[in-house]
């Protein structure tokens, strides 16, 4: 049991005030720890969320710096933060807004050979990253460590987001096989973003991180829910675990991770795994 | 043919009808960013061209996406 303060009472009344949450789902927001991979236009938004929700514990995990032309959607970094950490950023942020949040600054990117170490001891994982082989990592490492975590893409005007919840319901691998042929994916400078379509898609990953923490709801698991901002046309397609898949399927093939090679898509930016648009 | 594809009712007259074909007949540009699914099941892609499809299936096409930075 927590014993809430008066300012607590008063900074989280409108959670309390819901029946499905309550002073019992406060306490489990306290208590949670969540992790959220990428800083940037997914990241952004889910860290402001969770933080004033009360999370206990956020990790985050970024290992780039902000840059100009990140202002036009990653929002919880501003004009006087370019060329800092943007997990030091993101941290002064979140303390500023809620200081009952602890904060794990993780200043590097999430590789296989340190993604389980980082993950471990996280009640719930965000996928906020820009790039395949960090999503197909992100999805393997949280399968292997039975960690449920919230997948989200975006490009252009659209998004996509899951649930997934590891030895019950669809993986990332089960939808999407193996990343797609580099040749194929469009150079991210080439393909753009608008910047509130990061926003509704990390709003929506943010809202299922607090469902499961309060145990409330119907989680997006087993569907996927794509939605195009031009037309505003939302869409869920339903999707079953596969038997088959290679990391959570019944004969697993994948064993251990193994860092994809990844097409690099900003220049500023070109070290590596990770990449910026 | 009468097919469900994304959730929405679509005549279709060629028969026969692979998936390349199909993702041909909605301009899909790029099959290689596109996951199918047919009546619940995810087509394997080498599979695409020789994969049949016939009258009521539903099929979905889920576009990778990579962003989020
Ligand atoms: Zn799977």
């Amino acid at each position: 049991m927590i014993d809430f303060t008066e300012a607590q009472l008063d900074r989280y009344s409108r959670h309390i005030l819901l029946k499905d949450v309550g002073i019992e789902g406060q306490e489990r927001l306290l208590s949670a720890k969540v992790l959220i991979i990428g800083a940037g236009g997914l990241g952004a938004p889910v860290a402001l969320y969770l933080a004033a929700a009360g999370v206990g514990t956020l990790g985050i995990a970024d290992g780039d710096n902000v840059d100009l032309s990140n202002l036009q959607r990653q929002i919880i970094h501003f004009t006087k933060d370019i060329s800092r950490a943007k997990v030091v950023s993101a941290a002064e942020k979140i303390r500023a807004l809620n200081p009952d949040v602890k904060v794990n600054a993780i200043q590097e990117h999430v590789f296989a050979d340190t993604i389980r170490d980082i993950i471990r001891g996280y009640d719930f994982v965000i996928d906020g990253t820009d790039n395949f082989a960090a999503k197909f990592l992100i999805n393997d490492a949280c399968v292997m460590e039975d960690i449920p975590f919230s997948h989200g893409g975006i490009v252009r005007f659209t998004g996509q987001t899951m649930t997934i919840v590891p030895g019950q319901s669809a993986c990332y691998r089960c939808v999407f096989t193996a990343p797609p042929p580099k040749n194929a994916v469009p150079t991210c400078s080439q393909a753009g973003v608008l910047g509130a379509v990061a926003g509704m898609l990390g709003t929506i990953q943010a809202a299922e991180a607090l469902k499961f923490i309060t145990k409330t709801g119907t989680l997006l698991t087993d569907r996927l829910l794509t939605f195009d901002a031009l037309t505003m046309d939302f869409r869920k397609v339903t999707l079953h675990k596969q038997s088959h898949c290679a990391v959570c399927g019944e004969n697993p093939t994948i064993s251990a991770l193994v860092d994809e090679e990844q097409a690099v898509c900003d220049f500023k930016n070109s070290k590596g795994l990770h990449a910026t648009h | 043919m009468e097919l469900k594809v994304n959730g929405e009712a679509k005549s279709v007259s060629a028969d026969p009808l692979s998936i390349s074909d199909l993702l041909k007949l909605f301009k899909v540009e790029m099959p290689d960013m596109v996951s199918v699914q047919l009546n619940g099941t995810f087509v394997d892609r080498p599979t695409f061209g020789v994969t049949l499809i016939k009258d009521k299936d539903e099929i979905d096409f889920l576009y990778y996406m990579g962003g989020g930075q």
